[in-house]
């Protein structure tokens, strides 16, 4: 389930502190931040949106991660150990 | 009267009338099949297209029809009455003809202001002057308040074939090329939008234009080689090509990278969980021509004013018959299906 | 970055599926579940399978909302929606489910005043809106679209939008994954975990599947490249004989979960003692409902709903399918009584059950003599 995208946060409402908008490959919508509320989303993130609500927040280092660790691949097996792994346990 | 002959079997099956008999998908084509076809069109078994062509004092004609019930009447890009024109223009191009004079007739609901129906008269002249056609005539009746929604627009059309072009599914073959003419998308989401009954914003306008310049340019090169051509309004991209792969019973390939979306209604598809290829155009159009000719035509549409995003989207093969397959540059595929109502957005 | 053409690019896709085949034993056939509706309708609408090689089967599992809704409950509400001073709302996945007298669509073409909303708050503007009609919202969904409609009752609640109301279908993702567990005909190797869900929830709550079961659970993203290196991950640990919670999907997934979505959940929400899952039967603590502080916005509490029990047809084989005991073309009725323009269950009409999914992407695919891809 779960039809969910990120789009990145371009304007936090001045009246309503619980609505932002967002944009995605030139659209822009009001969503529902309330959700991130322990969090607080800031103009310039990158949020996943479900159902005109915001579920959480987009770590680009994370995601910047995910893609080097994938470039490496291929490379030799002793490589490859010191790579990081896809995320792994809690922190 | 062919209504009384035994023999003929009706295979519409739906009970009641749905706004997806409408929506230009499978439902719509069960109804022009089975309940309109074996009724109203008897011994014609051609395949339906856009337009007929019909023979009239040793000559062939092409003809056509289109209803237009948009609301709201005026949108970014355009209004009912230009897509009233370019419907009718477009139709009559993608079989092969040059639109000669138009009929119009309007259906009109009691309590419209007279102004706007103005509007909608100047942008139908203004767009009937743009594409080169004649308004020769039209009808007008007036219904009571709320049994029309502001205005309903009919057109129909009669035009000159184009020589050297034969249109035909049964004439494509494995390796012929898909041609689009531009992005597709614009019309469908920009409606959507203009209803206002989203909290969604984007710079998108409806793509409503003639497209009949791009098909001459396209005739002049590639005449007789060309094999089909259609404009994919309601029911988008897919169901036109799923159309084509079940008449010519080949397969459509479409290299769905390749498939222009402008920006705006890329974002608008992509919150609304909508797929672009299922929605509706009114200023673009398919063409499958002969392998051998796809670069010239190209170039040719490409350099006429409204051409610059023409593109090859994909090519005709053999297997899976029937069906319209997208495959991506990473070596994945997908069957992309007709259009079963109206596009509905999904949030799972 | 964009977010998800990275995802999509295919040098790291080419790089994902290698590593696949790298790690994958010839020697074994590996069953892995995603369990979500959102990972079946990715893996069909990007051609996942295509990518991988043949010893790897990918089952779906129940994780579709629309699909695991009784008829029973589809006829509830739209009985709500037969009251001409009701304006019925709902997400465009519900519009096409069948109900006994018909889908929600049919009733909005016989006159019932039935809309799409994309969001539970267009619901609640509609109320606020339309003060002298009652407006009602038909909320379904896993744990990731229960917290919007938490919140929005909460919202609700402090601006007093008295002739707003929900009828609440939201059911839980564990429950669903320990009926699978359960089942005796299952074989499954490993879990892709829900993305989207653990959200939500967090990655802790699956730690019992490790633990019971020692299987393998990996969190996924839903992009082709999330797909695929998930699947790395998990013949990773199969290789080395481990079975542990990972979280692919680390740019959303917090481990922990939402905190904010899971206090909003627990204010509004607590858990049905049973509901009944369509072709899985009764499950227990395995639904939410209203809390009482919120009855004033519950829909089973404001209107009459008739709580009729609808069984499926014999013939149609949604629960098995549902279970990945059976593939969606071996019910008998797949792609002949049940296909999308007339589905007889709601696998075939919800965009990511597995039959529609299976129906509108690969059906006709088998076909082709050879995978059909660009090399």
């Amino acid at each position: 389930m779960c039809l969910a995208i990120p789009a990145k946060v371009v304007e936090l409402s001045s009246t309503e502190p619980s609505r932002a908008l967002i944009e995605v490959a030139g659209a822009r919508r009001s969503i529902d931040i309330g959700l991130l509320e322990e969090d607080p989303v800031r103009t310039g993130d990158w949020v996943l949106v479900h159902v005109g609500f915001a579920l959480s927040k987009i770590s680009e280092e994370q995601a910047r991660e995910q893609l080097s660790t994938l470039a490496k691949l291929g490379e030799s097996e002793a490589a490859i150990q010191e790579v990081t792994g896809y995320g792994g346990d809690s922190p | 009267m062919l209504a009384h002959r035994p023999e003929v079997k009706i295979r519409f099956r739906d009970s009641q009338i749905e706004m997806a008999h409408g929506a230009g998908g499978k439902a719509s084509r069960r109804l022009i099949e089975g309940l309109f076809a074996p009724l109203l069109f008897g011994a014609h078994s051609e395949p339906l297209g856009d337009a007929a062509h019909v023979a009239l004092n040793g000559s062939k004609i092409a003809i056509t029809a289109d209803s237009f019930v948009v609301t709201p009447l005026r949108f970014p890009g355009g209004s009912i009455g230009e897509l009233a024109v370019n419907g009718t223009v477009n139709d009559l191009a993608v079989s092969g003809a040059i639109a000669e004079s138009l009929v119009v007739t309007y259906v009109l609901e009691a309590g419209l202001p007279s102004d706007v129906l103005e509007a909608e008269v100047r942008a139908m002249a203004q767009a009937a002057e743009r594409a080169g056609v004649a308004i020769v005539g039209g009808d007008t009746k007036v219904v009571e308040h709320g049994k029309a929604d502001r205005m309903y627009i009919t057109t129909a059309g009669i035009g000159r074939l184009i020589p050297g072009v034969a249109i035909t599914p049964r004439s494509v073959r494995p390796g012929d090329k898909v041609l689009l003419s531009g992005p597709v998308g614009d019309h469908g989401t920009t409606i959507l939008l203009a209803r206002g009954e989203l909290d969604l914003e984007a710079e998108i306008c409806s793509d409503t234009r003639s497209v009949l310049p791009l098909v001459q340019a396209l005739v002049a090169v590639a005449g007789a080689g060309i094999r089909w051509m259609r404009d994919p309004t309601r029911g988008g991209v897919a169901t036109c090509l799923n159309e084509l792969a079940r008449d010519c019973e080949l397969c459509i390939t479409i290299f769905e990278e390749q498939v222009p979306v402008r920006d705006g209604v890329r974002g608008v598809c992509e919150l609304l969980g909508l797929d672009p290829l299922h929605i509706a155009n009114e200023g673009q159009f398919l063409a499958v021509v002969a392998p051998e000719l796809a670069e010239t035509a190209l170039a040719a549409m490409r350099e006429t004013p409204g051409g610059s995003e023409c593109i090859v989207i994909g090519e005709v093969a053999e297997q899976p018959a029937g069906t319209v397959l997208g495959v991506t540059g990473y070596g994945g595929s997908r069957v992309i299906d007709m259009l079963v109502g109206d596009p509905l957005p999904r949030i799972c | 970055m964009k977010y998800v053409d990275e995802f999509r690019e295919a040098g790291a896709i080419r790089k994902a599926a290698e590593e696949i085949r790298r790690l994958a034993d010839p020697k074994r056939h590996y069953r892995f579940m995603e369990v979500c509706g959102g990972h079946t309708h990715a893996i069909y609408r990007f051609g996942v399978k295509d990518l991988l090689p043949p010893n790897i089967e990918l089952i779906h599992g129940p994780g579709c909302p629309v699909c695991v809704l009784p008829m029973g409950r589809i006829d509830d509400a739209l009985s709500i929606a037969q009251d001409p001073n009701v304006i019925f709302t709902a997400f465009g996945d519900m519009m096409r489910v069948p109900g006994a007298h018909g889908s929600p669509l049919e009733h909005k073409a016989r006159g019932m005043d039935v809309r799409i909303v994309y969001s539970p708050t267009d619901a609640l503007k509609l109320a606020q809106k339309n003060p002298e009609r009652q407006v009602v919202f038909f909320a379904i969904g896993f744990e990731t679209t229960a917290p919007s409609t938490a919140l929005t009752l909460m919202r609700a609640k402090a601006l007093n939008v008295a002739n707003f109301s929900v009828f609440c279908n939201h059911v839980t993702i564990l429950p669903a994954i320990r009926a699978i567990l359960d089942s005796p005909d299952m074989r499954i190797d490993a879990f892709i975990g829900p993305g989207h869900v653990s959200t939500v929830i967090g990655c802790r709550p699956y730690e019992w599947i490790v633990r019971n079961e020692h299987k393998p659970i990996v969190i996924s993203g839903f992009e082709p490249v999330d797909l695929l290196q998930t699947i790395g991950m998990l013949l990773r640990q199969l290789k080395a004989d481990h079975a542990k919670v990972e979280n692919q999907y680390g740019r959303v997934v917090p481990w922990e979960g939402n905190r904010a979505a899971l206090k909003a959940m627990a204010e509004v929400f607590e858990l049905r003692p049973y509901f009944e899952w369509r072709g899985m039967g009764f499950i227990s603590q395995s639904a939410l409902r209203l809390r009482a502080g919120y009855a004033a916005w519950d829909a089973e509490q404001r209107f009459e709903v008739p709580g009729v029990r609808v069984t499926d047809p014999k013939a149609a084989q949604c629960g098995e399918v549902l279970k990945g005991a059976l593939k969606p073309a071996q019910c008998k009725l797949f792609g002949k009584e049940c296909t999308p323009e007339h589905p007889i269950g709601a696998l075939m009409v919800s965009s990511e059950g597995s039959c529609a999914a299976y129906y509108n992407y690969e059906y006709r695919k088998a076909a082709l003599t050879h995978v059909g891809a660009s090399a």
